[in-house]
């Protein structure tokens, strides 16, 4: 790939080959194909594509997600881009699919496979799809964010289709469990890593794809993204450094949160910090200055300008995210006493989540309360390059990170200790290494909050 | 580390004692425990050295590898410890009792009742520290594939006929110590750090000795001083008064005190050579005599280094008693009991030692049932014990309250109205309780669910609507709800463990995992290289 090629062009012959790959298959092709996409490169269309291609081949296929978010998210879409497919929404007895998604004519819900074996396409989670006798498996499948699918649930579900799609982001979080499985790792097999490894190992012969432009992130974000976390399969924005602006109708008033807003309006990155302490996980004060970081973008009434035109920053298009739930539960408490909403149900409101479950989605801003801000120690979970990978990607304009002075020095203390198992490939970038390659990047932006 | 084993740690550090994480025992303790005691040799992984072990604590019973280089002597060792530890694993197998259950016929669907046998009990192995548990997985796996005499083809070194048995049973130990709440094989460390905090860390409570200063500090002292004594006094020739559990060995004393010995056993065995080549009888005789000693000596040094942890084991075993049992025990032992009794029912058929490597629906289904088994023991001990309950309620995942009003209402949506009523509690806990979320009912009169349906931080009240577990009439059953003025504890969690998903057969693994187990050449790695001894 030329780096000289627009991104629309490079980007358009990657998916040409993927599609061609997918749904015209060469005789004696491998049963896989792999597709490798960074953080907001277009996964998702692709998705859709594939599937209507394939339908307009003749086939009815199954498609894989890993939660009932991206599902529904993944139905929405189907649903708006390809209004000629019908549309089957397998979901648990106990878990009904969400509204947005049944406005939609073309989406038929069931809990049981046998009444949507007619549609053309039917979607579930692979914690679903796992329970399934079908008498007549597809012969396609599509696997979305196939890197967090673990390898044990693959096992459960590939009797399922003949051949599959897998498309997923292989810089985000690691699948996990909570048991030991030391016993399995260097295995090809080891059930507790990622479906798509596992699915690799055993079948060499297949070349994973890859997505070349992300167009999510701006150009603020791309090299940095791609450096730290990419450093061997670069990608770049699909945007040039013009094309995103931020503007706030409310002058500064002078504090540090508005000089953090302003210099992440600017430069697409800021570095909120509070000064170095040991906290609980739940350090209020940290918490109150996401908070008050969140209200304050409110009030000012920002806007977001992008090559999609320009749209007022509301409250659905902000995030903020956390290493832990319990963290995630104190902001959202903290948004709710500042009077932000934070319940999707009742209008337009702030996504507070967790690293694992803001994988995959988009906002205009986010908001992220480092790892590892406050703490006596950075552990391998802390440490994890997907999570930070998750926390920093999520933007198309700005990102503002809010830590306890001294992560660097914390980071110094505790290189990375890990045992190093036999057979179990060496994962790069170092969780070390991004961590303070992303620091020192901020620490450009800095605003210091007293 | 949860908040409440922070502060317990905290409190140990200031007390100078234990202080209790658990109020009642959350493992099953055996009324007949197996102690075993390892040690292995410096410079090769997993040689054994020698080991104490028995169900008496005043008679325990040692055996040694004289030369632990030597694998003939090596291999003595292991028969006598198989001879010894095998009739004990094999006791339990004898007293069954018959389970009944069905089973669905697989050509006409039809169920049919059978009967299964499971043993009354099971035995039960305790080690020091969980280093021991991995030495003996070591042990099992170098066994469970020599092969004896009973072989067809024995090889040129075959093994004594009781080891490669006494291989798989230490592999399926190991093995079941692997899951969650499981109790075939324990390690007194891991036992004492569920229901004990010390003032230490978690590295320094591997140290049984250091760990129990802490529970029985000697007069004056503080835990942190009595467990700096445990771990480094030592006396005049450097030896430590308190060794360490093992099983590796303190260097001092393989310097000082071991390598002389064993060097004095080798300076014997090759005079006893000698003289037995050049047919000097009263050479070899006294050569005997020697070599006999030696041995003596090399007995007298390791009960020595051994006897500390043994005693110290069962003190553990002594503090464990002192709690009561928890009420979901005899469940899970009953779990153990079917593992055992799988294995003896395997073993019996003649089915071959398990495989070095699981194959990769195996392993799938070993993680799952670990999974399972350690959502089952979170859920069951917090159920069991108030202070595990309590890190629930403090991580905002369970609260509990004294029950202010219960409004009965109903949902009139169906054909006949089902009751629906509304309880509102006051709570001093602060859950995540977002409105609408399933809320489960702690030790009501059956399994109920509820969803949270108003929330008031300020005043510390919660209301709960109660979906289920009220009969099946207009009106709940009497009983069901609870009453104004009763404790009531709610957890966010569910209380019962959902199934794993079905896995294929192994012979039905798909191309994704490199289809059935020897049907390709998939990128497993090679080690039949390493299948040869000596």
């Amino acid at each position: 790939m030329s780096t000289e090629e627009a991104p629309g062009a490079a980007a358009d012959a990657a998916v040409a080959r993927i599609l061609a790959a997918t749904v015209h298959p060469q005789a004696g092709a491998p049963r896989g194909v792999v597709v490798d996409s960074p953080p907001g490169a277009g996964k998702s269309t692709l998705v859709v594509r594939a599937a209507r291609e394939l339908v307009t081949a003749g086939e009815r296929l199954m498609i894989v997600a890993q939660t009932n978010g991206q599902v529904d998210d993944l139905v929405g879409r189907l649903a708006e881009k390809a209004p000629e497919l019908t549309i089957g929404r397998l979901h648990a007895a106990d878990s009904r699919p969400g509204p947005e998604v049944l406005r939609h004519a073309n989406v038929t819900p069931s809990d049981k496979v046998a009444d949507l074996v007619e549609h053309d396409v039917v979607i579930s989670t692979s914690a679903k799809w796992q329970w399934v006798r079908a008498e007549a498996p597809w012969r396609h499948a599509i696997v979305d964010e196939a890197y967090q699918m673990r390898s044990d649930a693959l096992l459960a579900a590939a009797r399922l289709f003949e051949r599959a799609l897998f498309v997923g982001d292989p810089g985000q979080l690691d699948p996990f469990t909570v048991v030991g499985t030391e016993q399995w790792a260097g295995l090809s097999y080891d059930p507790s890593s990622s479906a798509v490894v596992t699915m690799l190992a055993h079948n060499p012969q297949i070349e994973p794809h890859r997505l070349p432009v992300s167009w999510r992130l701006p150009a603020s974000a791309a090299p940095l993204i791609s450096d730290a976390f990419y450093p061997y399969t670069p990608f770049r924005a699909g945007t040039g450094p013009d094309d995103r602006r931020l503007t706030a109708a409310v002058r500064p008033d002078g504090s540090a949160l508005d000089a953090a807003i302003d210099r992440a309006a600017e430069h697409g990155w800021a570095l909120l910090e509070l000064p170095a302490r040991h906290t609980v996980r739940t350090d209020p004060q940290a918490v109150t200055a996401v908070a008050a970081t969140v209200r304050r973008l409110l009030e000012r009434g920002l806007t977001a300008h992008s090559e999609q035109g320009e749209a007022p920053l509301t409250a659905d298009r902000i995030a903020v995210g956390t290493a832990h739930r319990d963290q995630a539960a104190a902001v959202r408490a903290a948004l709710l006493k500042a009077g932000v909403p934070v319940d999707g149900a009742a209008g337009p409101a702030v996504t507070v989540d967790t690293a694992n479950r803001l994988q995959g989605r988009e906002y205009d801003v986010t908001v992220v309360l480092h790892p590892l801000s406050g703490r006596p120690d950075a552990t391998a979970f802390h440490l994890e390059t997907g999570r930070l990978c998750v926390l920093a990607s999520r933007h198309r304009h700005a990102c503002i990170v809010v830590a306890r002075a001294g992560i660097a020095e914390l980071l110094d203390e505790h290189p990375s200790t890990e045992p190093v198992q036999l057979g179990v490939s060496v994962k790069f970038p170092d969780g070390w290494e991004a961590n303070h390659q992303v620091l020192h990047h901020l620490t450009g932006h800095r605003v210091r909050l007293r | 580390m949860s908040l409440l084993t922070t502060l317990a740690r905290l409190e140990a550090v200031r007390s100078g004692r234990a202080e209790p994480l658990a109020t009642v025992r959350h493992r099953h303790l055996s009324d007949r425990p197996m102690v075993v005691v390892p040690l292995t040799a410096a410079g090769e992984a997993g040689a054994p050295l020698a080991v104490l072990l028995g169900t008496d604590r005043d008679a325990p019973r040692l055996h040694l590898v004289p030369q632990p280089l030597n694998r003939t002597l090596r291999f003595d060792y292991l028969a006598e410890l198989a001879a010894d530890l095998l009739p004990y694993l094999e006791f339990f197998g004898a007293d069954v009792e018959q389970i009944e259950g069905s089973e669905k016929d697989p050509e006409t669907g039809e169920k049919t009742q059978v009967f299964r046998e499971l043993c009354a009990d099971a035995p039960q192995l305790i080690v020091p520290n969980s280093a021991g548990v991995h030495h003996l997985a070591l042990i099992g796996r170098s066994t469970r594939f020599r092969r004896t005499v009973e072989d067809d083809e024995p090889g040129p070194y075959p093994a004594p006929v009781r080891v490669p048995l006494l291989g798989r049973w230490l592999t399926h130990l190991t093995d079941r110590a692997q899951v969650p709440g499981s109790s075939l094989l324990l390690p007194m460390t891991g036992l004492l750090a569920r229901h004990w905090a010390t003032g230490q860390s978690h590295l320094e409570d591997q140290h049984l000795a250091a760990r129990l200063a802490w529970h029985f500090p000697p007069d004056g002292l503080a835990g942190a001083e009595a467990a700096e004594r445990a771990e480094s006094t030592r006396d005049e020739r450097g030896q430590l008064l308190h060794p360490p559990a093992g099983p590796a060995t303190d260097p001092r004393f393989d310097e000082v005190v071991l390598g002389p010995a064993i060097a004095r056993y080798d300076a014997a065995t090759s005079a006893l050579a000698h003289s037995t080549e050049q047919r000097d009888d009263s050479g070899a005789a006294r050569a005997r005599e020697a070599v006999r000693e030696a041995i003596e000596q090399l007995r007298g040094v390791l009960t020595a280094v051994l006897l500390p942890t043994w005693h110290d084991v069962w003190r553990g075993i002594d503090l464990l008693r002192t709690l009561p049992p928890a009420g979901h025990l005899e469940e899970r032992w009953t779990g153990d009991r079917w593992s055992y009794t799988g294995h003896r029912d395997r073993l019996a058929a003649g089915e071959p030692p398990q495989p070095r490597q699981d194959d990769a629906v195996t392993a799938a289904r070993k993680l799952a049932q670990r999974e399972r088994e350690q959502a089952r023991l979170d859920v069951q001990e917090a159920l069991d014990d108030p202070l595990a309950m309590a890190e629930h309620r403090l991580a905002g995942e369970a609260f509990a309250g004294v029950v202010t009003e219960v409004v009965p209402d109903y949902d009139t949506t169906g054909r006949s109205p089902k009751p629906r009523p509304l309880v509102t509690l006051r709570t001093d806990d602060r859950p995540h309780a977002d409105l609408g979320r399933e809320a489960h009912r702690v030790h009501g009169p059956s399994t109920q669910k509820a969803e949270i349906v108003a929330v008031d931080p300020a005043e510390g009240s919660i209301t709960l609507r109660i979906l289920s577990g009220m009969g099946r009439k207009k009106e709940p059953e009497p009983g069901s709800l609870p009453e104004p003025g009763e404790l009531v504890t709610f957890t966010l969690f569910e209380l019962t463990v959902r199934q794993s998903a079905p896995l294929p057969e192994p012979d039905d693994t798909p191309w994704t995992h490199g289809g059935p187990p020897g049907a390709a050449p998939g990128p497993v790695p090679s080690t039949s290289a390493f299948d040869e001894w000596e």
